[in-house]
């Protein structure tokens, strides 16, 4: 995998100056390289990961599976394309297995977000079927471990006793 | 009442603790302090690794091992070493699997060195050479490196310090707390001086696996014939991260290592099996892990060589083990001054290179076994703290 990418994958905070440092190239090479990941469309943005369960109490999240039919031609994009639209969305898959699509959304209350699935996607043409399920705890987000603080170091110099 | 004082054996009695204690002693009490001074990885040993001493303590595998490890165990150093050192040693005679690493140096001078017998200890080093030939009443010789030789240890320093008495040579590379390597040259050069003084090595190559960059760690039994003249010491401890597990061995000429299997036979028995288990896990599917550590080290290396000699502190690059060791001479500050300022008004720890003997006043040993995150913000407290020291000694 590309070192420069797994790095900015784990901290996009690290300066320039440091990845060149860290990659052993020049700042006007890891520049360049990142203007052609952006250009490539291969980092699509840079955004930090919130424990947003600290700031703000009242947010709801859930899992929904649907089960669609697809359609001649252009099989699951069209509805995925449809369902992607909505500001609730955060994330689509096209799944293996027992449904289809595996929507992501969130919303202010689980009353909210039964609402959007009642209202918006049950109700398109191909959805046949929704199963909801409502997020409880994150435990870890984008590979980032939430709820807990931050890890001890337990180790101890060996050279003083 | 007891006269302790007249009790104790007197080379235990003056063996001196070491002397960065109140050092660490400050740092353990104050809050908020960020820490680049340990000496162990910081990832947990792979989980593949930890689950087989897991399922060797469900199948209630809790007895005593073979004094001298596990055969199985044996057979995989064996392996390790010819992969990674192409060196050929027979795991029935030629291995003792220990409670790591230290273990190992510990029975190796007691089985080598007589009273009086010099043994040569290039310095800084690790701080266990000196005390542990002073135990068995051998006279430890310090052989000093210096950062324009790149910490390593030259045939002419070498030569310099060989008497009729000198017996055993330590040679601790990849080095703690420098981070210098010996190159095959540098090896050959000192194998020559070996040869001809007739002595014999301990080589001490516990981070021989977290070497960098293009070049790969050479043993010193590769050179040629030096294999018969040296004892090798490794463990699992740096490159798969088992500190805990205590558990290292010693690979050398078997008349040797039987005497060295006594002593462990009667001090020790046999070293812990669940470790034992794990460890044999590690040898068979854990060369993937060293590769991955080796990378995120040598990432984190190459970032605080990088930092140090922005901020002024000029920085020999380490290409081996987890620590850089600047020069601070440039502050007029002692080492341990400065470890002492940095630690008040920065609350930064790391350890003054005096710690590691004489000829690391000057420096200072940092580790970078830690986080980016962790690291990054070590590294501005330091800026911090040079640019904001009372008088400007940029002028």
């Amino acid at each position: 995998m590309d070192r420069l990418l797994t790095l900015l994958d784990e901290n996009a905070r690290l300066s320039v100056k440091q990845l060149a440092a860290m990659l052993g190239k020049t700042e006007n090479e890891i520049e360049d390289e990142i203007a052609a990941y952006e250009k490539a469309g291969i980092i699509r943005g840079y955004k930090a990961l919130i424990n947003w369960e600290k700031v703000d109490k009242n947010k709801a999240s859930a899992l929904i599976e649907l089960r669609v039919s697809p359609k001649r031609e252009r099989g699951f994009d069209e509805i995925a394309n449809k369902i992607m639209q909505f500001e609730e969305v955060e994330s689509v898959y096209l799944m293996s297995g027992g449904y289809d699509l595996a929507v992501k959304v969130h919303g202010k209350s689980m009353q909210d977000i039964a609402m959007f699935v009642m209202r918006r996607l049950s109700t398109l043409d191909s959805v046949l079927s929704t199963a909801t399920h409502f997020i409880l705890t994150r435990y870890k987000d984008g590979n980032v471990i939430l709820n807990t603080e931050d890890e001890k170091d337990e180790r101890r110099s060996v050279l003083c006793d | 009442m007891i006269d302790y004082e007249r009790m104790l054996n007197s080379e235990v009695k003056n063996m001196k603790p070491s002397g960065i204690r109140r050092f660490f002693d400050i740092a353990s009490e104050m809050d908020h302090v960020i820490s680049l001074s340990i000496g162990e990885p910081d990832f947990t040993t792979p989980w593949h690794v930890r689950e087989e001493g897991i399922r060797s303590l469900e199948d209630g595998k809790t007895w005593y091992s073979p004094n001298r490890g596990f055969l199985e165990l044996r057979e995989e150093i064996c392996r390790f070493l010819k992969r990674h050192c192409h060196l050929d040693y027979e795991p029935k005679t030629d291995i003792v699997v220990t409670v790591g690493g230290s273990e190992a140096i510990d029975l190796t001078i007691r089985s080598l060195i007589e009273p009086g017998e010099e043994v040569l200890i290039p310095e800084p080093s690790f701080v266990c050479y000196k005390p542990l030939t002073i135990a068995s009443r051998g006279v430890p010789v310090v052989l000093e490196t210096k950062q324009e030789d790149q910490f390593r240890l030259t045939a002419e320093e070498l030569k310099s310090k060989i008497t009729p008495k000198t017996k055993l040579l330590i040679l601790p590379y990849p080095n703690n707390p420098t981070g210098a390597v010996m190159r095959r040259e540098n090896l050959e050069a000192v194998a020559e001086v070996v040869e001809e003084h007739n002595l014999f090595v301990l080589s001490d190559e516990i981070y021989g696996e977290l070497t960098y960059g293009d070049y790969r760690h050479v043993s010193f039994a590769e050179i040629g014939g030096m294999k018969e003249r040296t004892v090798l010491v490794n463990g699992f401890s740096k490159a798969f991260a088992m500190t805990g597990w205590r558990l290292g061995y010693a690979a050398g000429p078997k008349e040797i290592i039987r005497q060295m299997t006594k002593l462990h036979q009667f001090g020790i028995m046999s070293a812990p099996t669940t470790a034992q288990y794990a460890a044999i896990e590690a040898l068979k599917n854990g060369d993937g892990d060293i590769i991955s550590m080796r990378d995120q080290y040598d990432l984190r290396r190459r970032l605080i060589v990088d930092g140090f000699n922005e901020m002024g502190l000029s920085c020999f690059e380490p290409e081996g083990a987890f620590y850089v060791f600047p020069c601070i001479k440039s502050t007029g500050l002692s080492s341990e001054e400065f470890c002492e300022k940095l630690l008040y008004s920065e609350k930064v720890a790391v350890v003054p290179g005096n710690a590691f003997g004489d000829c690391g006043e000057g420096y200072i040993r940092v580790s970078y076994s830690y986080s980016i995150r962790h690291i990054t913000e070590a590294l501005s407290r330091i800026e911090h703290f040079l640019r904001t020291m009372p008088g400007d000694r940029n002028a």
